[in-house]
């Protein structure tokens, strides 16, 4: 009795810790031939979004609102957690040719 | 002075697109990779003078990145013609891109402050729409090796970053 009364309980724990950990995504975004692949992000609040640069010149994510601005070399990665629902125009500040779209869900 | 900036691009480019009609051919490989690398090479002298001259901080930021980026594709150039066995060949394309940009910067050396700014950014901005002229009209339609022509390209897309980076700065001096 007391034996299946753990079990449920860890099944319980493990369900929680699971749909959690399917709730907050990694977004891989790559950065090549100057452009953000994809340009366009649907994602959730607590997701991450990694961009990775495989260009060969350094590029930067910028969000338009000045919230948060990362300069990403070649070969080099950045992230963000994305703390609350909106839409979020983001560019390179090196070549403002360069636009990313974020569009976050509660 | 306006029409004698536009006048000195237009000549820039007929110089540019002649040269290949002048030889009765388009530019070949060799005098392609030569051009590019020449016309990066005059940005990174011009970077360096307004890094030498300038104070405003805007102006400086966009010297520092065309000084970084020129050199990463100039870099990525010159692996890919050691890679080929290609060596660049100097052409009057290339001899007329070196002249034209040193003899802006012989003017831009003589001015000062908010002048120098100014004149420096026009100048960036005539000079990257020339090329990326050039570039779109003759150089990458002319490039036989493909890996030559997507490295013209992907030089291509980061120059109209240039370009459009250089206007938001002129802006200011409006």
């Amino acid at each position: 009795m007391r034996a299946g009364f753990v079990v449920t309980a860890a099944v319980a724990a493990l369900s929680i810790w699971g749909s959690t950990l399917a709730r907050a995504a990694t977004i891989q975004v790559t950065i090549d031939k100057v452009a953000y692949n994809p340009v366009n992000i649907s994602a959730r609040v607590g997701d991450t979004i990694v961009w990775s640069n495989k260009d060969i010149v350094a590029h930067t994510a910028t969000n338009r609102d000045k919230s948060w601005d990362f300069t990403i070399f070649p070969n080099k990665t950045a992230k963000v957690t994305l703390k609350k629902a909106g839409e979020i125009d983001y560019y390179c500040k090196f070549h403002p040719n360069m636009k990313g779209h974020i569009s976050v869900k509660p | 002075m306006m029409l004698h900036k536009i006048a000195a691009a237009f000549a820039t480019l007929l110089l540019i697109s002649g040269a290949a009609s002048a030889q009765g051919a388009k530019p070949n490989d060799a005098q392609i990779a030569h051009i590019a690398y020449t016309a990066g090479l005059a940005d990174i002298a011009n970077a360096k003078l307004a890094l030498r001259k300038s104070k405003n901080k805007d102006v400086r930021a966009f010297a520092h990145d065309m000084e970084r980026d020129h050199k990463a594709v100039n870099d990525k150039a010159l692996a890919l013609v050691k890679k080929l066995k290609v060596t660049p060949q100097d052409n009057p394309t290339s001899k007329a891109i070196a002249k034209g940009q040193a003899d802006e910067r012989a003017k831009l050396s003589k001015l000062k402050g908010k002048a120098f700014d100014k004149a420096y950014i026009d100048n960036e901005v005539a000079y990257h729409k020339t090329v990326d002229n050039a570039l779109q009209s003759t150089l990458i339609p002319s490039a036989n090796n493909d890996e030559l022509k997507s490295l013209l390209e992907t030089g291509l897309k980061i120059f109209q970053g240039h370009l459009e980076h250089a206007e938001h700065v002129a802006a200011e001096f409006k």
